[in-house]
């Protein structure tokens, strides 16, 4: 009994070793997900020049000024055209994944309550392909890029009016 | 004006109690898109083996009846000797009173109670304006069967129009009580009932929120004995039946995206039947019950297809890039589909012929119609339309260019379903934000809520007839 204890303690000893060298050897700067920058900046500093910072601590892109980008995008009712504004934010999405070809993006789209509910799961996913098309045509790798259509099964705003149902008519980028 | 039935009248369902308690969600259960999650997968097959009946589930509301009604006294049945038949009058009446087209006599308005022939007198029933009367007898045999004999009468001809003798397992008395409303319903109508059929639909709690939780419930057609089919943390959606009643089909969001499930329903047995790239959805069983149309958008876009279910094969039936086609339905004879599209830019309802593939539109007051039905005539079409920009469900006479009627008085319908006989219609509805689901009646007029204490239902469908050989008829 006390021998199984004490073999068990040293399994973990051996464990906790591994787990502190495997901190110590691991600066790798692509691989971001728990708390990456202080990281980066602890360990002994690589002699180039910074480059400005590309993600926040969620793995998210930001922009120039270090603002995360928006990863929301609105549509009109019944409508998978996106606005100028957000082909500019999206053209900004593009540059990242370019950059960070390991980085993958879902694009999930949704639509408000009105309407049946499969010609919904169809427009979701219209919403989602103009997202998907363009930025596949803005240089990103198809293999980077997966979408999938919710329809109206996952509103943002479980609501019923039109403040709801514009907030729930929309394609989400989810960074992985 | 003859007064409507029961303005307001509540039956709170009563759901059975047995077996375990609530099923907790499987962790870990999303998954990413276009990656089976297999450990997923099992969990939620167990979850569907595992049914957990609610507490309480579906409450009926009869908030409208039709104008002259037929009316009926149906007595309470002479239930002595078997205790578990003394409910049964209540369930016929409740059925006859939905189908919009009775008023039920209540009991204390009753003048004597009769179980057989010998004590009926029909002054006693003339005096309180009955048009019709149902007595019964229920007894337990000697080996534990329930036997049920019953007999119907015309008060206003003084005559017996129908007596019958049933028997079941004491277990499927409620089957007995519904079988015999069936029969009153067709003997004084003309019209097959369909009070022994039952609604599938979707209830979802928490909806809109990170623990939303959907479950495909099955039902009696008075809301009696609900059971959940399937359980999961991601959407389920679009639920459909075989045409035997044995298997269903729906779309289940397990696998991190749309795919089409097979499940049948003796067995509990699960199988998923398409999980192609984009969209699988909108299964429906063909009239033999050998292939199911459904939406793909594998090949780039929402189209059309039909899969037989033995082999796996597909065949592609529409092919119109760019455009919505999705909602396929099956004419009675199997060889033409009717089907959503946007390729006139809105959503209009169309029919295409399975063996030349020739495209007509069916639709063209409005624009937006979508999710056709056909009634059991296969000359009426009853699909969601847009009207002012209110979401209603329609009536439509394929054979007239009319205007579509309106069925429905609510806003944002959508899911019609017609019920085998024909002569009623469920529906999704909202009322004060929550979804609920509603019946009418073909015809107008009567109108029944039911609702769920614990979240929103959506999408009913209504089961074709069954097979009731679990009540069998004898002779006395």
């Amino acid at each position: 009994m006390t021998r199984k204890i004490g073999r068990l303690l040293g399994v973990a000893g051996v464990a906790a070793t591994l787990v502190l060298v495997g901190c110590k050897s691991d600066p790798d700067p692509v691989e971001p997900p728990d708390d990456p920058p202080p990281v980066v900046e602890t360990t002994p500093p690589p002699p180039v020049e910074e480059p400005p910072k590309r993600m926040d601590a969620e793995g998210n892109p930001v922009d120039l000024s270090g603002n995360p980008l928006s990863r929301t995008f609105y549509f009109d009712f019944d409508q998978a055209t996106l606005s100028q504004r957000d082909l500019a934010v999206l053209q900004m999405h593009a540059e990242f994944l370019r950059d960070f070809p390991d980085r993958s993006v879902v694009i999930e789209g949704h639509c408000d309550e009105r309407g049946t509910r499969e010609y919904n799961l169809a427009l979701g996913e219209r919403r989602s392909g103009a997202v998907e098309g363009f930025l596949t045509s803005s240089g990103v790798r198809a293999s980077q890029v997966d979408s999938v259509s919710y329809g109206e099964e996952r509103p943002a705003d479980p609501g019923h009016d039109e403040s709801a149902w514009s907030r729930n008519r929309r394609a989400e980028l989810i960074y992985r | 004006m003859i007064a409507r039935i029961c303005s307001q009248l509540r039956l709170p369902a009563r759901a059975l109690s047995r077996g375990s308690g609530k099923v907790r969600p499987a962790a870990g259960s999303k998954c990413a898109p276009r990656r089976v999650c297999l450990a997923a997968l099992s969990a939620l097959a167990l979850l569907a083996a595992a049914t957990s009946p609610a507490a309480e589930d579906l409450e009926i509301v009869i908030s409208e009846g039709r104008d002259n009604p037929a009316r009926i006294a149906v007595v309470p049945f002479d239930a002595s000797t078997a205790p578990v038949a003394s409910g049964m009058a209540d369930i016929i009446a409740f059925d006859l009173l939905r189908s919009g087209q009775f008023s039920t006599l209540a009991r204390e308005n009753m003048l004597s109670y009769p179980a057989t022939p010998e004590d009926v007198f029909f002054r006693d029933w003339r005096i309180v304006d009955m048009d019709y009367l149902l007595i019964g007898r229920a007894v337990l045999e000697s080996n534990g069967d329930l036997g049920v004999a019953w007999h119907l009468y015309d008060v206003t001809a003084g005559r017996e129009l129908l007596s019958r003798r049933l028997v079941a397992s004491p277990v499927h008395m409620r089957d007995v009580a519904h079988r015999i409303a069936d029969d009153a319903y067709a003997a004084i109508t003309g019209v097959r009932g369909a009070f022994s059929t039952r609604i599938l639909y979707v209830l979802v709690q928490n909806p809109g929120t990170t623990y939303a939780r959907y479950q495909l419930r099955l039902a009696d057609s008075d809301g009696e004995r609900a059971r959940t089919v399937f359980e999961s943390t991601e959407p389920v959606m679009s639920p459909g039946w075989s045409p035997d009643g044995t298997r269903i089909a729906y779309v289940s969001f397990e696998t991190g995206k749309s795919s089409i499930v097979l499940h049948d329903l003796g067995t509990d047995e699960r199988r998923i039947v398409a999980n192609f790239e984009g969209i699988n959805g909108a299964p429906a069983f063909s009239p033999d019950g050998n292939t199911l149309a459904m939406s793909l958008s594998r090949d780039g876009n929402s189209e059309i297809y039909t899969q037989d279910i033995a082999t796996g094969a597909l065949r592609r039936v529409t092919r119109h890039p760019g455009a919505i086609d999705t909602e396929p339905t099956w004419n009675a004879t199997g060889d033409a589909l009717i089907f959503t599209s946007d390729r006139g830019r809105r959503p209009q309802i169309y029919q295409v012929d399975l063996a030349t593939l020739f495209v007509e539109r069916l639709t063209f007051h409005g624009d937006y119609n979508a999710r056709a039905r056909l009634l059991p005539d296969q000359r009426h079409l009853i699909y969601v339309h847009r009207r002012d920009g209110i979401y209603h469900i329609a009536w439509k006479d394929l054979e007239r260019d009319d205007l579509p009627r309106v069925l429905t008085a609510t806003s944002l319908d959508e899911s019609p379903s017609v019920a085998p006989n024909g002569a009623m219609l469920i529906y999704a509805t909202q009322d004060g934000g929550r979804g609920i689901l509603a019946v009418v009646s073909i015809d107008g007029g009567a109108t029944y809520q039911l609702r769920s204490a614990s979240g929103d239902v959506r999408e009913p469908t209504w089961s074709p007839f069954l097979d009731t050989t679990r009540v069998v008829s004898s002779s006395e």
